[in-house]
């Protein structure tokens, strides 16, 4: 990840001049975004900063006013995240979205389950449930959480942070271009936190890009590789884990600190 | 900067108050054979199986009838007759489980049905549609119902109470007054459309007859367990139950998911609506009255949960027989009617508690 490398390197998600206004209240004011093939891109901010509604923007909830957003490069609107997810992009939600009654493989492949062949599925409609097991099986082995033991044990049996690692799973194995993240730390505990910490690294590590956003500092500087800082409606900031420290990440984000008067700069490279 | 945490391998990195992780207990993460106690262990059995409890009380039901009543309870008449008796409650329970599988409540099934049936009576006996014809109106009618309750509930995002609490009473009156408050006699039935009564006739099994409304009854329960238990539909319906915004960001078209069950209910329904017919003879009207609590009885007693997305299907068909069996069993012990009624409502007051105390199983 040189520094020449970037010039040349298309984001794989890019937003352009997003505009947003709710009434009279500007959430997204002319701001700009990237995510780069392979990173974690972590996006901090303050609560009204505007965070959620790019977010949002970008994966299909919220149809900015005006701006553009790219997806490796071609100009795309998503008007519901259904769409956004059928693009590739997966989010991961802060309450996760997981129904608890279900079953693991059933939450896995919920809204895109597997039909069987032939006449029991196109007629009967059947599920085919041994390829949906197996399948889930599989992504989460490759996820090193096959400690659950069994696939069709309910979600709510799970501890929280395992159910983490389904939603994970899930955004993982069904994402074909990126990965957001809302908060996935924040109702974890210390040592959950840590495996969801090493899960987030597994995914970009096998190739994945993954926006991360969160409130807890310590986390974001020790996954991400760049960090876009998010203030009264636009990017002010992108910086990095190795150039900036905790602090002064948060003087940029709160205002305490113009991010040019850093002697890294304002927009970190990737 | 923090040049002093060595970033040689991202991986590596940890917070400093987490280096402390390494030697701590990894347990909590992974799953372990807890003690329980034989309560645990029940409760959780339970929550596994909803169903295990009305399957108990039934065959509690019939071993204690079958003790105080003797033969007269046990023959394999009474058998056919009591699911003879339940199989109308029984096919609006079924609809009635789909609504509450979705976390909602249908008090207009009943209603629904007997305006069905005024419909298909009055179509093939006094207007004269062929028979097939009156009975698909009357199938039509019910998915035009349906739809109405599930647009209300969707669209205009009412409770499912007062959804149909205002449509019973509507379509109790349309019923009132499309009947005119008449019934359709049986004699005549039998005149003009005979098909009508199919459900009524049966076949004899061990020199007894059993309905074709038991066979179509059952036969719904098991259509229904296979598309809630096989199909993706079925899926979604369960985890719109459970939890609909869950439901709704995993993908899933949670209102169009809920408008269908309300017109599946109501299909059902209208062909409950036929069965009726058979059952009781007639059309009257005034039938049915309270079907749809009757319903939420069976279901309740089944072990479907009113909070949604849980209890097996096969639950209410239980439930039903349940009810049946109470009611035959005390009849035939010579109890007085009033201690049938006081009967079935502790049923349904202890049916509630149980599934309250399984829901609060420990992870």
């Amino acid at each position: 990840m040189s520094a020449a490398a970037t010039t040349t390197r298309v984001p794989i998600l890019q937003g352009k001049n997003l505009v947003k206004r709710y009434g009279r209240v500007t959430a997204l004011d002319r701001a700009d975004f990237e995510l780069y093939p392979g990173e974690v891109l972590a996006v901090i901010g303050d609560n009204g900063a505007g965070k959620s509604t790019l977010i949002k923007a970008l994966c299909g909830a919220v149809i900015p006013d005006e701006g553009e957003i790219l997806l490796d490069g071609q100009p795309v609107r998503f008007s519901s995240p259904m769409q956004a997810r059928d693009a590739g992009i997966e989010t991961v939600y802060q309450n996760l979205a997981l129904s608890p009654a279900l079953s693991i493989a059933d939450n896995l492949f919920l809204g895109r389950e597997i039909r069987k062949e032939g006449f029991p599925g196109r007629w009967l409609r059947q599920l085919d449930r041994k390829k949906m097991n197996q399948f889930a099986r599989d992504k989460l082995s490759e996820l090193g959480l096959m400690t659950i033991q069994n696939i069709s044990q309910a979600v709510e049996t799970l501890s929280g942070g395992q159910r983490q690692g389904v939603a994970v799973a899930r955004a993982a194995a069904f994402a074909s271009k990126l990965v957001i993240m809302d908060e996935p730390t924040a109702a974890l505990g210390v040592k959950e936190s840590r495996r969801v910490l090493e899960l987030i690294r597994d995914v970009r590590d096998r190739g994945m890009p993954i926006i991360l956003i969160s409130h807890n500092m310590p986390h974001v500087w020790e996954v991400a590789n760049r960090i876009h800082v998010h203030r009264l409606g636009k990017r002010i900031a992108i910086i990095k884990p190795d150039t900036h420290t905790m602090a002064e990440g948060v003087a940029i984000m709160t205002g305490a600190l113009d991010p040019n008067d850093h002697p890294a700069g304002a927009y970190a490279a990737l | 900067m923090n040049s002093d945490q060595e970033p040689a391998s991202p991986s590596r990195r940890m917070q400093e108050f987490e280096t402390v992780l390494e030697q701590s207990d990894k347990r909590v993460a992974e799953f372990e054979p807890q003690r329980r106690s034989l309560l645990q262990n029940l409760q959780h059995f339970l929550h596994g199986n909803p169903t295990a409890v009305p399957v108990i009380v039934l065959i509690l039901g019939v071993g204690v009838f079958g003790l105080i009543a003797g033969d007269r309870f046990l023959s394999t008449f009474n058998m056919s007759l009591i699911i003879q008796q339940v199989s109308i409650i029984g096919i609006l329970a079924a609809a009635q489980s789909l609504i509450v599988l979705t976390a909602g409540i249908d008090l207009s099934v009943a209603a629904i049905m007997v305006l069905a049936s005024v419909v298909i009576g009055k179509f093939a006996v006094v207007v004269g549609v062929p028979a097939p014809l009156a009975i698909l109106c009357g199938l039509v009618l019910g998915y035009l119902c349906g739809m109405l309750n599930g647009l209300l509930v969707t669209r205009i995002k009412l409770p499912p109470f007062i959804v149909t609490l205002g449509t019973w009473n509507i379509f109790f009156a349309l019923n009132l007054w499309y009947s005119g408050a008449q019934s359709i006699r049986s004699q005549d039935i039998d005149a003009e459309a005979p098909l009508l009564k199919l459900f009524g006739e049966g076949m004899l099994i061990a020199g007894v007859k059993f309905t074709y409304g038991s066979f179509l009854m059952v036969a719904i329960f098991l259509v229904l367990w296979y598309v809630l238990n096989r199909t993706a539909w079925g899926r979604h319906v369960y985890a719109v139950g459970d939890d609909k915004d869950a439901a709704e960001l995993s993908g899933i078209q949670t209102d169009r998911t809920l408008r269908s069950v309300y017109a599946v209910a109501g299909v059902i329904c209208a062909i409950g609506a036929w069965a009726s017919i058979g059952r009781v003879g007639s059309v009257s009207p005034q039938s049915f009255y309270e079907g749809n609590l009757e319903s939420i009885t069976a279901v309740v007693i089944g072990g479907i949960s009113l909070f949604g997305g849980r209890g097996s299907i096969l639950g209410p068909l239980v439930g039903a027989l349940i009810v049946g069996v109470f009611q035959s069993g005390l009849r035939i012990a010579g109890v007085d009617v009033l201690w049938q009624v006081f009967a079935i409502g502790w049923l349904i007051i202890i049916a509630v508690a149980m599934d309250q105390w399984i829901r609060r199983v420990s992870a």
